[in-house]
């Protein structure tokens, strides 16, 4: 019996072997994982680079931008992905894991920046929010409506509780799970950027950054909002459906869309392409992928894909990912990337 | 003497003057049979024509007449195959529209003809290099946008801002149109290529052929595995406290949910065994897993149903055990047996969860030409689908929704087939 236990452990040892050599030399694809706000514009640029080069198209996966991290940062090797797309910059404790387990030497590429637009159905008027309003409908705890520097449980049902000038239609907003990097990018800019505008709140950035970051954070659960999943065709559908809720989304699905949804004003200024590339729009963030360095020595084609997406035809201002609705960079940031990219310049992470 | 016939009398009274109500009772309960039955049709019939209605049209693609000038000084600039082919379309087009101008309206213009039009060209000059020089009018598939404007998926009285085409681009499609130079062909592009981006040139030959080898992997693994099982734990195991333990764990394992065997999978073909990613040998691995009870179940009540006197009667005529079993027992019980594994297979083709977890849902444009490279599933193509913005794909997902249905209804009637052959009465 011990015999034939022993003989079986060696056994599948054994052939362990042989399948992970022959998976080790098979891989002749890129392998690229991450976040599903930047896979409709990797997968444009993977697609263009299949047919216009003797290589294989790569392999995109939409596992959103914290999933990507954790795939990513797993190890050095053919089993692990080459590229991983974000919606957000690398944490600290990523970087961390990732030198733990021996993955140095990655070059962070910006590739362009994507709105978050609140959109709502074209049956009714565009909405005229501030990012204090919004943070006043959406977050858990508010600062008191009396007047007290205390917090209390988000007390507003309607947006006219909110500001007066806004219609009296329930707070009905559907939104990213918090696995999205949709929702961090959120939270950082629209509802930080609301509650910064309280004076106490900003001081306990100072003084308590932990409570300061979970005040400005913390989305409230009473069924106001609504967690809608990563599909923003379904989002689109529901508002169409119910002309009162409000939706959160990248700029990409506004652009496809804009028979059905409009976007509202933030800060007085309307989501367009113009005023999100210019920054007049507050609520836009940047959007990266992570290259690990020893894997481009080893797979081919990750330098004619980089080459490809760094390209003027693609993320300038007339390239096919602009058509995407992907605002791009200023002339002097592309040119910076290309040339990190070009150079393969590591990241070195200054916080 | 009296006294019985009377009670006769009045039992029989009873009787009749209850027979109506019971009748009415019956015809009831037949009633309900059939409105039960009728109901489920009807919400089979609005499945089939929800996704008929909505899927028909993708079967149909509009495509562009352009008179291309097969430039020699294009073409020759570089090797064939990274020639400038999208300047030959741009050119055909300004040749249709003089009077197109500025910068912003040329690349409107440009929008009207497909991204892969160029490609398509570059496939002809390649396979025909005689046409240098030449002029043809070739048909050229056209933009998803062109496409949903021809089939009324873009509204025209919206303003300009609502709408993906613009005025002009409105005024040239008539004009197009007019001339006779759009028309709406079958989309054979639909079944020969594997994913894109673009609506008008995406297909579901990735996902299939992903599908096909999977259920290959799957089907080579369970069946055997399965019916072996099921024929030693019914004729040759003795019935004892483990072989119970085992039997309710197989029964148990038939309802997890899939997307625990995907996790397995991860853990154990992935991480230890080190197998490619998103490959269909591991996608077939982890179906097998989830399958295998399924067909186990299956094939230990057919072998039940076989009657006793059948095994009893080929020992008593001089088999052993091995004997009555392989050819006595099991040929009768194959109907059944093959029913299990049909209502495997078909839960297997339509499962996305566990596929998930290896990989395998992603973005993959190569056909898959082996059991290792990179592929997807034909449901998982649907939702990653269902998922993109484009309008064109809203139909795309319907109509490969029914290429799946048919797919499934394909290895039914195999399947339907294989037991009738196999059938046996006694």
């Amino acid at each position: 019996m011990k015999k034939v236990l022993i003989f079986l452990l060696a056994g599948s040892r054994i052939t362990t072997i042989p399948i992970t050599t022959y998976a080790a030399s098979a891989r002749n694809y890129i392998s690229i994982v991450g976040s599903s706000t930047v896979y409709p514009f990797a997968t444009v640029v993977a697609e263009q680079f299949g047919k216009t080069t003797p290589y294989k198209t790569p392999k995109i996966e939409s596992t959103g931008s914290g999933g990507g991290f954790k795939l990513f940062c797993a190890g050095i090797g053919v089993e692990h992905p080459d590229i991983t797309n974000a919606s957000r910059r690398i944490k600290k404790s990523e970087f961390g894991k990732c030198n733990k387990n021996g993955v140095t030497g990655i070059l962070e590429v910006k590739i362009g920046y994507d709105g978050i637009v609140l959109g709502n159905s074209k049956k009714t008027a565009p909405l005229k929010l501030t990012r204090k309003e919004i943070f006043l409908a959406l977050a858990k705890d508010v600062p008191d409506p009396g007047g007290a520097e205390k917090l209390v449980p988000n007390p507003y049902k309607t947006w006219k509780d909110v500001n007066a000038s806004l219609p009296a239609t329930k707070i009905e907003v559907l939104g990213p799970p918090p696995t999205s990097g949709t929702r961090d990018a959120f939270v950082e800019l629209a509802m930080e950027g609301g509650g910064k505008k309280f004076g106490w709140i900003k001081a306990m950035k100072k003084k308590n950054k932990e409570a300061y970051k979970r005040i400005c954070h913390t989305i409230r659960e009473d069924g106001a909002y609504i967690e809608a999943g990563e599909n923003d065709n379904l989002i689109v559908q529901k508002l169409d459906a119910n002309p009162g809720a409000v939706g959160i989304f990248g700029f990409s699905f506004l652009d496809q869309n804009t028979d059905k949804i409009q976007g509202s004003f933030i800060d007085g200024v309307q989501p367009t392409f113009e005023a999100i590339a210019d920054g007049q729009y507050p609520v836009s963030r940047p959007l990266f992928f992570y290259v690990k360095k020893a894997h481009a020595k080893v797979i081919p084609g990750i330098q004619e894909y980089l080459k490809e997406f760094t390209s003027e035809k693609s993320w300038g201002p007339d390239g096919y990912l602009s058509e995407r609705g992907l605002i791009p960079m200023p002339d002097t940031e592309r040119e910076k990337f290309k040339s990190d990219v070009a150079s393969m310049n590591t990241l070195t992470l200054v916080k | 003497m009296n006294n019985s016939a009377i009670k006769s009398q009045r039992t029989i009274d009873i009787v009749n003057q209850g027979l109506h109500r019971r009748y009415r009772a019956e015809h009831r309960f037949r009633m309900y049979g059939i409105i039960a039955i009728a109901v489920s049709l009807v919400f089979l019939a609005l499945l089939f024509i929800a996704l008929g209605v909505k899927g028909y049209s993708a079967f149909w693609q509009t495509y562009i007449k352009l008179d291309i000038h097969f430039d020699r000084e294009v073409l020759q600039q570089a090797s064939l195959a990274t020639a400038d082919y999208q300047s030959l379309v741009k050119n055909s087009l300004r040749t249709l529209f003089p009077k197109v101008k500025s910068r912003r309206d040329k690349r409107q213009l440009y929008g009207l003809a497909s991204r892969g039009a160029a490609f398509q060209l570059r496939k002809i000059v390649l396979n025909n290099p005689q046409i240098i020089g030449r002029k043809q009018s070739i048909w050229l598939t056209a933009d998803d946008d062109v496409d949903m404007l021809l089939k009324g998926h873009i509204r025209r009285d919206v303003p300009e801002d609502s709408r993906r085409l613009t005025d002009k681009q409105l005024a040239w499609i008539d004009q197009l149109a007019a001339g006779e130079k759009l028309e709406k062909r079958f989309n054979k592009t639909f079944f020969t290529v594997g994913d894109s981006r673009e609506p008008e040139l995406a297909g579901v030959l990735g996902a299939l052929m992903g599908s096909f080898f999977t259920l290959i992997v799957t089907l080579a693994l369970s069946f055997p595995i399965g019916v072996a099982s099921a024929i030693y734990m019914e004729e040759f195991a003795p019935k004892n406290r483990w072989t119970d333990l085992i039997e309710i764990n197989i029964n148990n394992l038939a309802a997890v949910p899939s997307i625990v065997f995907g996790l397995l999978g991860l853990a154990v073909f992935l991480n230890f065994f080190g197998l490619p990613r998103s490959a269909p040998i591991v996608g077939g691995l982890v179906l097998t897993l989830m399958t295998l009870p399924t067909i186990i179940i299956a094939s230990r009540s057919a072998l039940k149903s076989v009657p006793p006197s059948i095994r009893e009667a080929a020992l008593g005529v001089g088999a052993s055990k091995m004997q009555m079993v392989a050819h006595h027992v099991l040929p009768l019980a194959l109907p059944g047996m093959l029913t299990g594994t049909i209502i495997g297979m078909a839960r297997a083709l339509g499962e996305t969860a566990p596929l998930l977890m290896i990989g395998m849902v992603a973005f993959i444009v190569d056909i898959p030409a082996n059991l290792t490279d990179p592929s997807t599933a034909l449901p998982v193509q649907i939702y990653l689908w269902a998922d993109s913005p484009e309008r064109g794909f809203a139909e795309r997902t319907s109509a490969a929704i029914l290429v799946l249905l048919a797919f499934l209804i394909t290895m039914n009637a195999t399947a339907v087939f294989l037991r009738k052959h196999f059938e046996r009465r006694w």
